[in-house]
């Protein structure tokens, strides 16, 4: 199709993956809540203590945000996954799937519990007596009376879950689970606010059409249609298949590249598939993962590739709140990658992504500001701006140390929005990125660090385990090694920024290819 | 040598908890009798009713159906040899009037055309149309209309004995005298055992073969509608033969003039 704009061009080339995966991953959490919620319900239909105790301990888990419930899972199926690997001489995978799909069942439970719960102790007890006096067994009356009449506020609670459970799917995406939540989370870093837009339509519509085709069963349960009932299950049938179709028949990629949550992040994933696609290797890519939970999913196999930062390790990992030398720390950082947890270090791409602070140009000049050291003094009269984790870091803890920082207010953010909050004195400071455009598109300068209280940065390439004696993997990738100047991931991370049709990461990253292609024949 | 009793109670107390519902009560029935209990509410009427067919186990004494110990009968075989229609009818409301009727045969595992034909049949007997009531949901009837499909689904097994417990109260003074008579005719008909609790005296009065004054969980009164019109020792069956008397009177003042 000519004129389609390119961004809804590779929305649309996404979204048998993201829909298929998404629709796996609801519905089978549904159909696990459902499956839980019934036999509950029944048991604790004429035990109102253990009714109280269930549906208490289901309120409780709806009261944790979606986000967090879904976080939770993956340390403790990480503890149970290397628990059996002790036990059973078998782990398994903490990572996406199964993690999403118990969040999720969780999720189901209370609606699906509350409904079948009411409907089955609300019925007119003139009727239950009916049951029993024309002659009913306690089972009969439960499939003849009881259900029949309970079954519409159920069908009720079914819906309500299967609404929750295929909004709060989108969320699953930091724990490495695809869904729908790819486009949003993909499109809130890299700023295509087309992706974010599919994302959230195409979850709104997924989520429309479930309710809608179990809304078309509940009435024909009410009704007793039995041609309703069908044609919602056959619908309903028909969106699962036609999700998962294209998931099944896709042959399973060889390797699998991992990405933080941050626009540079998705750009360097995308080089990687296209330098494996280039060496004829299948790859996929499982972007927006925590940062947390990145570094195990590499240590144990869940992805193959991905890129890091050493002086994220080496602070988060090694435990160090010290700086060292660039080269210095990038040995320290591979030794015990390669020790303690069997990752292998491919190589440093050429350039550092290191936390620097950063203000406005005018606002640092009219204060005589040119390096922390500065800052210090003016700090109780600032405010600052960082990411989600800054403030949480060891390299802040060292820096406001170091220099004895202490700021009026200190704001967390978007990466996206800190920079323009800057340039429109919202904040005085942020806590930016040395890779990133942005600082020279709004004219901030980086401060001076006198007393090395931040560490290097450094990009590294980083293999899983089972990759260790691959031999495809490492060549394909070996010509991005030390192939990255800061001045080029800048520009890239810039060019990420335009929200034009050439601003997807996949763009950037052919440009990148070029540009290293291009210098290399100089 | 008497008639055998179909239902009897031999000094039976039912107590819940410090309650004592019924208290050391003893009362025959008898085939094709149609008994009806009256009393004031909380007089043990309904536990009475629910001990004949299980739904309460009695606490002391034996309760007998068709000289059988009741204790020693399965109680779901029991209910579905039994008629019973519940005081606030009690219909399914999922269930068209068909299936509802249908219910105790379809429990009994009959074949699905004499199912059939025996809800046509009932549906003429409680005088239902077929076309108009057939299909149709509780929700779509008045209310005499639903208990007169309560009435078919109590008979639709062909019992011999049918409960009731208040069956006609929550109707209008018209459909419960043309209800009632017409539920009289049917026991005549069938030759039912009835045993019908009604806290209208006037009904029971003329409905009944015999009435039973129930007070604190014993037996007060017991006798024909018309020894107990004649004979009241009792202060409490004077009042309740009170009204009706009054009304009685009343009427036939206003009908052939007051007594000379």
């Amino acid at each position: 199709m000519t004129g389609l704009d390119p961004r809804v061009a590779e929305a649309l080339a996404r979204l048998p993956d993201y829909l298929g995966s998404h629709v796996l991953v609801s519905m089978t959490a549904l159909a696990l809540g459902v499956a839980l919620s019934l036999p509950v319900a029944l048991a604790s239909i004429r035990r109102p203590a253990l009714r109280a105790v269930v549906l208490a301990l289901a309120s409780i888990v709806q009261t944790i945000p979606g986000l967090a419930l879904l976080a939770l899972f993956y340390p403790l199926l990480l503890g149970l996954s290397a628990l059996s690997e002790r036990v059973l001489g078998a782990g398994f995978s903490a990572l996406g799937f199964l993690p999403a799909v118990l969040a999720l069942t969780l999720y189901s439970l209370l609606p699906v519990l509350r409904n079948a719960v009411a409907g089955l102790t609300g019925i007119d007890p003139a009727v239950n007596e009916a049951a029993l006096g024309v002659g009913m067994t306690r089972r009969q009356a439960l499939w003849m009376v009881e259900l029949p009449l309970a079954l519409p506020i159920v069908m009720a609670g079914i819906r309500t879950a299967a609404v929750w459970v295929v909004g709060t799917a989108t969320l699953a995406t930091p724990i490495g689970q695809t869904s729908l939540g790819n486009y949003i989370f993909a499109g809130l870093q890299t700023q295509n606010w087309v992706f974010v837009l599919f994302g959230c339509v195409a979850a709104a519509l997924l989520a429309l059409a479930v309710d809608q085709l179990l809304a078309l069963i509940e009435s024909g349960l009410g009704a007793r249609r039995r041609a309703r009932v069908a044609l919602g299950i056959l619908g309903l049938s028909l969106v699962c298949l036609g999700a998962l179709a294209p998931t099944w028949s896709r042959p399973q990629a060889r390797y699998v590249i991992g990405a933080k949550t941050f626009g540079e992040q998705y750009i360097l994933a995308a080089l990687i598939e296209q330098r494996l696609r280039d060496a004829g290797l299948s790859a996929a890519r499982r972007e927006g993962l925590g940062s947390g939970v990145i570094l195990e999913a590499l240590a144990t196999n869940g992805i193959d590739v991905y890129v890091d930062y050493t002086g994220t390790i080496w602070a988060n990992q090694l435990q160090r709140d010290d700086a060292a030398p660039r080269a210095e720390v990038l040995a320290a950082v591979a030794k015990w990658l390669q020790e303690r947890r069997g990752i292998k270090t491919l190589g440093d791409l050429g350039f550092e992504n290191a936390y620097a602070l950063a203000m406005p140009r005018r606002r640092a000049e009219a204060l005589g500001i040119r390096s922390i050291a500065d800052l210090a003094r003016a700090a109780p009269q600032l405010a600052i701006a960082g990411d989600y984790e800054f403030f949480s870091r060891p390299e802040w803890a060292a820096i406001r140390s170091a220099y004895g920082l202490a700021f009026r207010a200190q704001r967390q953010m978007q990466p996206e929005f800190m920079y323009p909050a800057a340039a429109a004195g919202d904040v005085d400071v942020v806590a930016a990125y040395t890779s990133e455009g942005r600082v020279a598109q709004y004219d901030l300068v980086v401060l001076d660090d006198p007393k090395h209280a931040i560490p290097p940065y450094d990009a590294i390439l980083l293999l899983a385990p089972r990759d260790a004696n691959d031999r495809a993997l490492p060549d394909a990738l070996r010509p991005l090694v030390g192939a990255i100047d800061v001045a080029l991931m800048r520009e890239a991370n810039l060019r990420a920024t335009g929200g034009g049709g050439d601003s997807s990461p996949e763009a950037v990253a052919r440009w990148i290819l070029e540009k290293i292609g291009s210098r290399k024949d100089k | 040598m008497p008639p055998r009793p179909v239902i009897s109670f031999e000094r039976v107390s039912k107590t819940h908890g410090a309650l004592r519902a019924l208290d050391g009560l003893s009362l025959a029935v008898q085939e094709r009798e149609f008994l009806a209990v009256v009393g004031p509410s909380g007089s043990g009427k309904t536990t009475l009713l629910r001990l004949v067919n299980r739904l309460t186990e009695a606490s002391e004494g034996v309760v007998r159906v068709a000289g059988e110990d009741v204790r020693a009968v399965d109680p779901i075989g029991l209910r579905r040899r039994i008629g019973y229609v519940f005081q606030n009818i009690g219909l399914f409301p999922h269930m068209t009037v068909a299936e509802n009727i249908a219910i105790t045969p379809r429990l009994l595992a009959w074949d699905k055309g004499t199912i059939a034909a025996r809800v046509d049949e009932l549906i003429g007997l409680v005088r239902l149309d077929r076309a108009r009531h057939r299909d149709r949901f509780p929700h779509q009837l008045s209310g005499g209309e639903r208990q007169r499909v309560g009435v078919a689904r109590a008979l639709a097994a062909k019992p011999r004995i049918v409960l009731m417990d208040e069956p006609f109260g929550a109707l209008d003074p018209l459909t419960r005298d043309a209800l009632g008579r017409d539920y009289r005719g049917l026991h005549d008909e069938l030759g039912l055992t009835t045993v019908m609790i009604t806290h209208d005296t006037l009904e029971a009065l003329l409905l009944a073969d015999r009435i039973v004054v129930i007070r604190d969980g014993r037996i007060i009164a017991d006798g024909t509608p018309h020894a107990l019109m004649r004979e009241d020792r009792d202060p409490y069956v004077r009042e309740l033969m009170q009204m009706p008397r009054r009304q009685a009177e009343r009427l036939r003042d206003l009908t052939i003039g007051p007594p000379p």
